[in-house]
């Protein structure tokens, strides 16, 4: 068992939630609420990485970060480093390719929100801000730590691209589902099996809980 | 041998009309197929160790042949102003100053010419130094796709892929000594589902044009 495998994918993981938490939030209330100029065409790109292939948002960020031009050539002399074969490149990448499972669960929870509800809350004189915490959030949370838990587990999950911008690095950016990839390639078939297994209960106990919180929260909420 | 095999693909469908279809990926994802009864009828690979596993499961003709032997060489960057050298004091010295962060290799733990690559460090006792610097490429094209693009500074890739004219344009190249490790020898096996085009293409792989072509692209005599 690559137990720092394991580790570094559950890091990417929380990282990557991080900042899917806020950007979820912010997106799924703005395309919940909101009408604007735009917004088919921001649905739709949002929602790309559903149907992409990984290698495509792998290739693009290869040549984007690429030292020789453009945006790679300036973080490098800037940083010293760029997003190919890090941590940070790794975590950018999680972070695109789960939009649409955060954004959109997130944005179907504010949706359902009544709009007398958030009026009522209005005219009682609450601020923005004081709806969104106390009327909005408890009411959208169960669509929102479903959104966190699938993106969760994605990014658990995830594999074309890492292999294609990672590098293989111990520690850095060799992540659960390389690491099986390098054992089923090596023939080592036992580590393969225990590693994919733990996987698989991992996975399966997350998106259980996650069906146990929705299910809870629809009775309080009933 | 992917732009070599393809030259002698074409090479053999203009000498006898007959078209051969070529599927790459690395030697252990292509075993696991043919063990599972994958559609192959003739397996090329940089490690016998595979060839020898399929006689032994009775998925071959007969225990194949060693028809070309394959070296490693030195890659970077044409703009890079690293030196190359054969015993690898230019990139010693760049390691040691912090000018060289990132070193392509195949992964060792699977593919040959990651350990080709592996051996040839440790034969000149800088394994330990570049160790922390490795990225590993899921094969040895990717580790000099890592290298073309600058996104790792060097590379120890296989001297067929650096003599490739897509490599040349953007990149310099110098062949390491075939005494820094074991020899590399490329084999081939007639699979049980092999067909007539795939003994011809056996047996032309073995003749003085398809040679020429090998030699072309840095490879010897077995």
């Amino acid at each position: 068992m690559d137990w720092q495998a394991l580790a570094l994918s559950i890091e990417l993981s929380l990282v990557t939630l991080v900042f899917l938490l806020p950007i979820g939030i912010l997106f799924g209330r703005w395309l919940a609420y909101r009408q604007f100029i735009g917004k088919a065409l921001l649905q739709t790109v949002l929602a790309l990485p559903l149907v992409l292939p990984p290698t495509v948002l792998g290739y693009y960020l290869l040549v984007v970060f690429s030292p020789n031009q453009g945006l790679g050539l300036w973080l490098s002399n800037t940083f010293g480093t760029t997003l190919v074969f890090n941590f940070e490149g790794l975590v950018l990448a999680s972070i695109i390719f789960n939009l649409p499972f955060a954004i959109q669960p997130m944005q179907r929870a504010f949706a359902s929100i009544p709009r007398e509800i958030r009026e009522a809350a209005a005219c009682c004189g609450m601020k923005p801000g004081q709806v969104l915490w106390k009327i909005e959030l408890p009411l959208a949370w169960p669509g929102i730590v479903s959104a966190m838990v699938i993106s969760f587990a994605h990014t658990l999950g995830e594999f074309g691209i890492v292999l294609m911008i990672g590098g293989n690095i111990p520690n850095e950016t060799q992540t659960i589902a390389i690491s099986i990839y390098d054992k089923v390639q090596a023939f080592d078939d036992q580590s393969a099996s225990i590693m994919s297994f733990s996987l698989l209960l991992f996975s399966m106990l997350t998106i259980s809980f996650t069906y146990w919180l929705s299910d809870r929260s629809e009775h309080l909420h009933v | 041998m992917k732009f070599a095999l393809q030259e002698i693909a074409e090479a053999f469908h203009q000498d006898s009309g007959k078209n051969v279809r070529i599927s790459y990926s690395s030697s252990g994802n292509l075993t696991r197929q043919i063990l599972q009864g994958g559609p192959f009828e003739l397996f090329l690979s940089a490690n016998t160790h595979y060839v020898k596993q399929l006689y032994q499961q009775h998925k071959t003709l007969d225990q194949g042949v060693v028809f070309a032997s394959g070296r490693i060489a030195l890659l970077t960057h044409k703009n890079s102003s690293l030196q190359l050298d054969e015993h690898l004091s230019g990139v010693k010295q760049a390691l040691k100053t912090g000018q060289l962060q990132r070193f392509a290799i195949a992964n060792p733990i699977h593919a040959p010419y990651g350990v080709a690559a592996k051996e040839a460090l440790q034969q000149l006792g800088i394994w330990k130094l570049s160790y922390p610097h490795l990225v590993l490429g899921e094969n040895i094209a990717q580790a000099a796709q890592f290298t073309s693009s600058g996104a790792a500074q060097v590379g120890l890739v296989s001297y067929s892929l650096a003599l490739a004219p897509v490599l040349k344009t953007t990149t310099r190249s110098l062949l390491i000594p075939a005494s820094l490790h074991q020899p590399l020898h490329q084999s081939m096996v007639l699979l049980n589902k092999a067909g007539n085009t795939s003994k011809l293409f056996f047996d032309y792989l073995q003749q003085p044009k398809a040679r020429g072509i090998l030699f072309r692209y840095g490879y010897s005599a077995p």
